[in-house]
């Protein structure tokens, strides 16, 4: 399992949740099993950076990087608000 | 024979002298530290280029700070060479090894032609405005006259920009301009004013794009701060040192998905906390200390208040900052982040 935190501008897909925990192997396993419980995030969470023990996964694998049990991962969209 | 000419006699026999001459051999050889024992206004008329201003009073305080190495010689100097002496015999006694007065101190220096530092101090009004800024020896009056010489560019006086103004005002920033509503139309001629920081606290993505670019093309960094709801970040975009904003996010999420604080709300604190961390990083910025946020975005969620930092990499493929840029000049920002594009 992985605890994913979720940004405030995602909190209204997730029933206000700002973190979840989610199950899978890689990112991509991680952000399906989010999006299969909350459909909601799907068109969101292609606009988000993901951060993996605070790299982004852009310099590791992508979506392909492997994500150990015990993990955090962040979730960061833009934000303009000022 | 009165009590002060015999101590003086005696200490100057005790410590080692040196003339103008040989003084100015061992500074050009970049050897001593030297260090001006005279008070705030003479050292404000003209010093030995170089020197450390700690008036004698303060000697014994704060010699450490600027001679850390006991054994690394120093040159002291006053206006006659009678106050250095005392001091050459104090800097003894503090286990000094290599300390040396300047004979004939300073009048001397000047009648040989030697060269002299005059430099537009601070006046008795600012020294107290700032005095607490002087205390601190990464700022002192070095750092208060940068500050007073530098220029900050605000974007957005909403939120963010006010608290970030008013500290950076207090500080003593030397010109704060302030823009706010529609930068996008004369971007261009305010940002090519020769700005040292932006501050970006701007509510909307057309902007942000904006200031990016043109702070690439004008190589002024930017500290960058958000906010939404609970949440705040900021971090410092450095051209040609960290990544930029659109390494960051390349392209801007859709506005339905993106919404503002005017839509969203904020909890009223946040912009305090975060405009007054950006401006901070300004200040670092301009004085060149610290460590900036650069390659790091710090959040701070007011909720569990709790700062978490992410790292931020260049993207050698940045259509700006990248090693082959695509985008070389102003495009249409509004537009761009109007569009309903498929994400990067
Ligand atoms: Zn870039």
């Amino acid at each position: 399992m992985t605890r994913v935190r979720i940004p405030p501008t995602l909190r209204e897909q997730t029933g206000g949740q700002r973190e979840l925990v989610a199950e899978g192997d890689t990112v991509r396993d991680l952000l399906d099993d989010l999006m299969s419980r909350f459909p909601a995030l799907e068109d969101q969470l292609p606009f988000a950076n993901v951060y993996l023990e605070g790299e982004d996964v852009r310099t590791l694998d992508g979506l392909d990087t492997e994500v150990n049990p015990g993990s955090t991962v962040i979730l960061l969209p833009a934000m303009a608000g000022g | 024979m009165p009590s002060y000419r015999k101590l003086l006699q005696q200490v100057r026999a005790e410590i080692s002298e040196l003339d103008a001459e040989r003084a100015r051999e061992l500074i050009d050889g970049g050897e001593p530290v030297v260090v001006d024992v005279r008070e705030q206004d003479e050292w404000d008329e003209g010093h030995i280029p170089g020197a450390v201003h700690i008036p004698r009073g303060h000697l014994e305080s704060r010699i450490e700070r600027a001679a850390p190495d006991p054994s690394r010689r120093v040159l002291l100097y006053c206006s006659a060479g009678n106050r250095s002496a005392f001091a050459a015999k104090t800097l003894e006694e503090m286990g000094y090894e290599d300390v040396a007065s300047l004979a004939g101190g300073f009048t001397d220096w000047k009648r040989n032609g030697y060269p002299v530092e005059l430099q537009s101090g601070l006046d008795a009004p600012r020294r107290a405005r700032y005095s607490r800024h002087l205390l601190i020896p990464e700022v002192g009056e070095q750092g208060q006259l940068k500050l007073l010489e530098s220029k900050v560019l605000l974007i957005g006086a909403g939120g963010l920009g006010s608290p970030a103004s008013l500290y950076l005002a207090a500080a003593g920033v030397g010109r704060l301009g302030i823009v706010d509503a529609d930068v996008v139309d004369e971007s261009e001629r305010i940002l090519a004013d020769g700005w040292d920081v932006i501050v970006d606290g701007a509510d909307n993505f057309p902007t942000r794009y904006l200031v990016n670019d043109a702070s690439i093309w004008h190589d002024i960094p930017v500290v960058h701060g958000s906010i939404y709801r609970f949440e705040g970040q900021v971090t410092v975009f450095k051209p040609g040192v960290g990544p930029c904003y659109r390494c960051l996010f390349p392209t801007p999420p859709p506005p339905e998905l993106a919404p503002s604080c005017a839509e969203g709300g904020v909890l009223g604190v946040l912009p305090g906390v975060i405009g007054s961390l950006q401006a901070n990083e300004a200040l670092k910025l301009a004085l060149g200390i610290g460590e900036p946020l650069i390659g790091r975005l710090l959040l701070f969620d007011a909720l569990s208040a709790e700062f978490n930092e992410v790292k931020l990499r260049r993207d050698p493929d940045c259509p700006v900052c990248g090693e082959h840029p695509t985008i070389t000049e102003y495009i249409d920002y509004v537009q761009f982040c109007a569009g309903t594009r498929e994400p990067a």
